[in-house]
């Protein structure tokens, strides 16, 4: 920003760049940090955008608080303190503990075996293990309980969510251990540590950010997941306000059960902030990392490949094959159902606005939160991931309320579902533009300001093509999420208007699964070329 | 072309001061060094001028133009400055064409023609290879790439390029040619250069004056035979190169220390009254002489010394010599000869030239 910059303005945003001032422990040089960079504070108009996405996430959450305390006290206190709620909890924590430790263990495990070991057909697995982010979790569900209809309990809500979900932590995790720097690796061999002490030590630590934010994303996902976890019947605090909701719309009960999943989600965004740490990850230095050294898999090999491949049947085998069964059962009538086409067209229509939109949007909160880091950027940052903390079902009757006394005319209009997606999805695209404005050095924009480019040219010509496979990938990630977006969907689609998720869930509700089956098909069809593009980019944005 | 000025340029980060009132002139399409330990500030001074940080308070001109101080604030892309980053800082989104071409005017870039000519003229004067127009920067060896970043930061004719440790990142061979070849381009064209280093040698060999800095402040500023044959004061001096420092008393220009009488020379001439303080000399003022001649007026002033330690060099050899004398003061001495003495052998020194004279508590 051309500025007028006057000595007190000492409290400007950070840039997180490198100090040059000898390290004196990690307070001063937090400090340091911050106090850097006042020549470039954050442009007002990217500051006032990621303020208005902040503000606009918060609006699930200023519900949730207006509803609470219109509740009042005694009631509030009388709703939230009971065994109900102890036993919604119980399963809710026991589920998230379970599920986010195993999608950590398989993803990490995963894209070690395919990203830093011989393991034959590599590129194969590489593709498989990414391919349950193709599936609904609601799909991979039916798929158990068509297939097994006594499966239930924490046991197989926590086998088919992490199996549904472990993607979100192989992704992220497949992508550091690609261009982790070998020297790093060899700098320890060589001072006398073996390989699984380097492992332990040196490797795991560098990928801390990517499995945290794997993780959040799981937990989150846990959360508000109400789909799969209804169809076996075991109850989280979202089925439990789903099924509230359906008895007596927005009643006192649901909301303080919201209030509480709110406070859960809370735990598990303080959880993350206090873990995840302020270091900075865009690679200095000239030149392209060498691919590390790959471990040999040796007598073991079978036996990894065994794994490999009890994981893809377990994630990807039991949902296709019982996909495969009904559709085979149903014969060929169940393809020329008339609402068919239209929930297609509507399902692409949605997908592609809220791409663009929720992209549009997390962009300014992404880059201050990465180029200007402090206090302010981190907490707008921090309130795009609450919306999504709040379940679906919570985000659309919050729009509904709202929409309904303030802003009649978007009542039941695209604008209206397209908003709640993108606030739902914002971190999945924040994710991925963190990921991609931390590998853009702000080194190359110093060069591109020198040569002569304002601001505002800096950012198309030198770092939107840095960051675009990552928009791309952010862009991709939302577009898969709506396709498969079933609870809020179920309440803010404008009338008439039914998606591929709303069309199999009234049939699976139903006992219908050959009638189901046909959407389920579809939504991996549709999701299928969106998961091989992210993994193109994931690629490429290693650097390959 | 223009000069660079810089004045009062004070820093900090919060409490800690960075730069503490910096002056500087550089003439006109001269080439100038600042050379200091990391941590000095040296980076920083590149950067306020740049304009990637503003000082507190301070004033930077570029010709007659003022760019910050003085409520002024020219934002960095309108101060026309090259910038060639430590490590280069090449788009990797971009071709080597593209890189080079970055920075000139737009309607330039679009005419094929007009850009590739001096995208050719610039990879020429650098001395790559037009072919290397098409390559993407991650296949350059580093070398290349500075070669590269240079071209680029002259493309749109700058009046002054500023050099951000340019050569660190080079392996010492490629280091020396890439700095010569630099160094040749910079005075070719008349560009006003600012160079920062933490490399003494390199401050020296490339630059028409040298600054030196220490702690946000230059501690001396001039020609590089002046600051590292008459540095101010003794941290200077022991910075710019290595020094062989002797306790002495001062009579008459002639310090008596261990070497010996020594002719020397006082930093200032209220320095050059009598009393104790130190001699300063360089390591290659001190020579091995033949077997001593057994005259009379000789042997007064013949200073014995017997090798400690030999470090061979290839093209000379630093010795470490333990003196014979009371005080047994250890110095080294750069030896040029052919023939290095082993250690043990006893020697006879001779000192060359003038030493510089630091008065005690000046």
């Amino acid at each position: 920003m051309p500025a007028t910059l006057s000595p007190a303005d000492a409290q400007v945003a950070e840039t997180g760049q490198r100090t040059h001032l000898p390290a004196r422990g990690g307070r001063g040089r937090r400090w340091v940090r911050r106090q850097r960079g006042r020549g470039h504070r954050a442009p007002l108009g990217v500051a006032i955008a990621a303020f208005a996405v902040a503000a606009l996430s918060l609006v699930p959450l200023g519900y949730i608080l207006v509803q609470t305390l219109a509740t009042g006290w005694d009631q509030a206190y009388a709703l939230i303190v009971r065994p109900r709620v102890g036993e919604l909890l119980r399963h809710t924590v026991a589920l998230v503990s379970v599920t986010v430790t195993a999608t950590v263990l398989l993803g990490v495990a995963a894209a070690w075996l395919v990203e830093r070991t011989d393991l034959p057909l590599r590129r194969l697995w590489a593709v498989l293990f990414a391919m349950p982010l193709a599936i609904p979790a609601f799909v991979t569900s039916y798929g158990w309980v068509s297939l097994y209809p006594s499966i239930e309990g924490l046991r197989g809500a926590g086998l088919i969510t992490t199996f549904a979900y472990f993607p979100f932590v192989y992704l992220p995790v497949a992508a550091v251990l690609r261009r982790l720097d070998p020297a790093l690796e060899e700098s320890a061999r060589s001072l006398g540590h073996g390989p699984v002490a380097v492992l332990v030590q040196v490797v795991l630590p560098q990928l801390r950010t990517a499995v945290l934010g794997g993780a959040l994303l799981v937990g989150l996902h846990l959360l508000a997941e109400y789909g799969a976890l209804q169809m076996i019947r075991y109850s989280t605090f979202t089925t439990a306000i789903m099924e509230q909701y359906q008895s007596t719309f927005n009643g006192a009960a649901a909301t303080m059960l919201a209030a509480v999943l709110v406070s859960l989600c809370l735990l598990l965004i303080t959880a993350d902030v206090l873990l995840r740490g302020r270091g900075r990850y865009a690679r200095l230095g000239s030149g392209v990392a060498r691919p590390a050294p790959r471990v040999r898999l040796g007598r073991a090999t079978p036996l990894a490949l065994l794994a490999a491949a009890a994981v893809c049947g377990l994630a990807i085998g039991v949902p296709f094959v019982s996909v495969g069964r009904w559709l085979a059962l149903g014969g060929a009538g169940l393809w020329t159902a008339p609402e068919l086409l239209p929930a297609v067209l509507s399902t692409l229509t949605l997908g592609l606005y809220a791409a663009a939109v929720t992209t549009a949007i997390a962009l300014p909160v992404a880059w201050l939160a990465v180029r200007h880091r402090g206090w302010g950027s981190t907490l707008m940052e921090r309130c795009t991931y609450l919306a999504s903390a709040v379940p679906g079902i919570v985000v659309a009757l919050a729009f509904v309320t709202v929409a309904i006394r303030y802003a009649r005319p978007v009542y039941q209009s695209t604008l209206l579902i397209v908003l709640a997606y993108a606030l739902l999805f914002l971190p999945r695209a924040m994710v991925s533009l963190r990921a991609g404005i931390e590998q853009a050095p702000p080194e190359l924009d110093e060069a591109a300001k020198a040569l002569g480019s304002s601001p505002l040219r800096v950012f198309g010509r030198v770092s939107l093509p840095l960051i675009a496979p990552a928009i791309a990938a952010g862009a991709a990630l939302v577009f898969m999420a709506v396709v498969t977006e079933l609870t809020a969907t179920l309440l803010l689609a404008p009338t008439g208007t039914r998606t591929l998720a709303t069309q199999f869930w009234s049939s699976s509700s139903a006992i219908d699964y050959a009638a189901a089956a046909p959407y389920a098909l579809l939504m991996i069809v549709l999701s299928i070329p969106v998961s091989w593009f992210l993994l193109v980019q994931s690629h490429r944005m290693a650097g390959r | 072309m223009s000069a660079l000025t810089v004045r009062g340029v004070h820093s900090a980060y919060g409490p800690v001061p960075v730069l503490e009132g910096i002056d500087l002139d550089i003439a006109d399409g001269s080439i100038t060094a600042i050379v200091g330990p990391s941590g000095c500030g040296k980076t920083t001074l590149l950067r306020v001028i740049a304009g990637f940080e503003s000082p507190h308070p301070g004033s930077v001109f570029i010709g007659d133009r003022q760019v910050c101080g003085d409520g002024v604030w020219v934002p960095p892309h309108r101060r026309g400055l090259g910038y060639v980053a430590q490590d280069g800082a090449l788009f990797p989104h971009l071709t080597v064409a593209q890189n080079i071409a970055f920075g000139l005017p737009r309607d330039q870039r679009r005419s094929r023609a007009g850009s590739r000519s001096r995208i050719t003229e610039l990879l020429e004067l650098v001395s790559l290879d037009p072919d290397y127009a098409g390559r993407r920067p991650d296949q350059l060896s580093g070398g290349q790439q500075q070669r590269v970043s240079l071209a680029r930061a002259l493309a749109p004719r700058p009046g002054v390029v500023l050099l951000d440790e340019p050569f660190s990142a080079l392996d010492a061979g490629l280091r020396a040619s890439t700095r010569a070849a630099v160094a040749e381009v910079l005075a070719g064209q008349g560009v006003t250069t600012l160079l920062v280093t933490h490399d003494q040698a390199e401050a020296l060999s490339f630059a028409d004056q040298v600054g030196v800095m220490s702690a946000g402040r230059l501690t001396q500023i001039g020609p590089p035979r002046q600051v590292y044959e008459a540095p101010l004061d003794l941290a200077t001096a022991a910075f710019v190169g290595e020094a062989v420092t002797l306790p002495g008393v001062l009579a008459d220009s002639v310090a008596e220390c261990a070497l010996g009488g020594v002719p020397v020379q006082a930093v200032s001439p209220a320095a050059g009254h009598g009393g104790p303080g130190t001699v300063l000399l360089r390591p290659e003022q001190i020579e091995l002489t033949d077997s001593p001649p057994e005259g009379p007026d000789s042997a007064a002033e013949a200073v014995f010394g017997v090798v400690e330690d030999v470090d061979y060099y290839g093209h000379d050899t630093m010795l470490t010599i333990r003196l014979d004398e009371p005080g047994s003061s250890v110095i080294s001495l750069r030896h040029t000869g052919t023939a290095a003495p082993d250690v043990g052998t006893k020697v006879r020194l001779r000192v060359r030239g003038t030493a510089r004279w630091f008065p005690a508590g000046g």
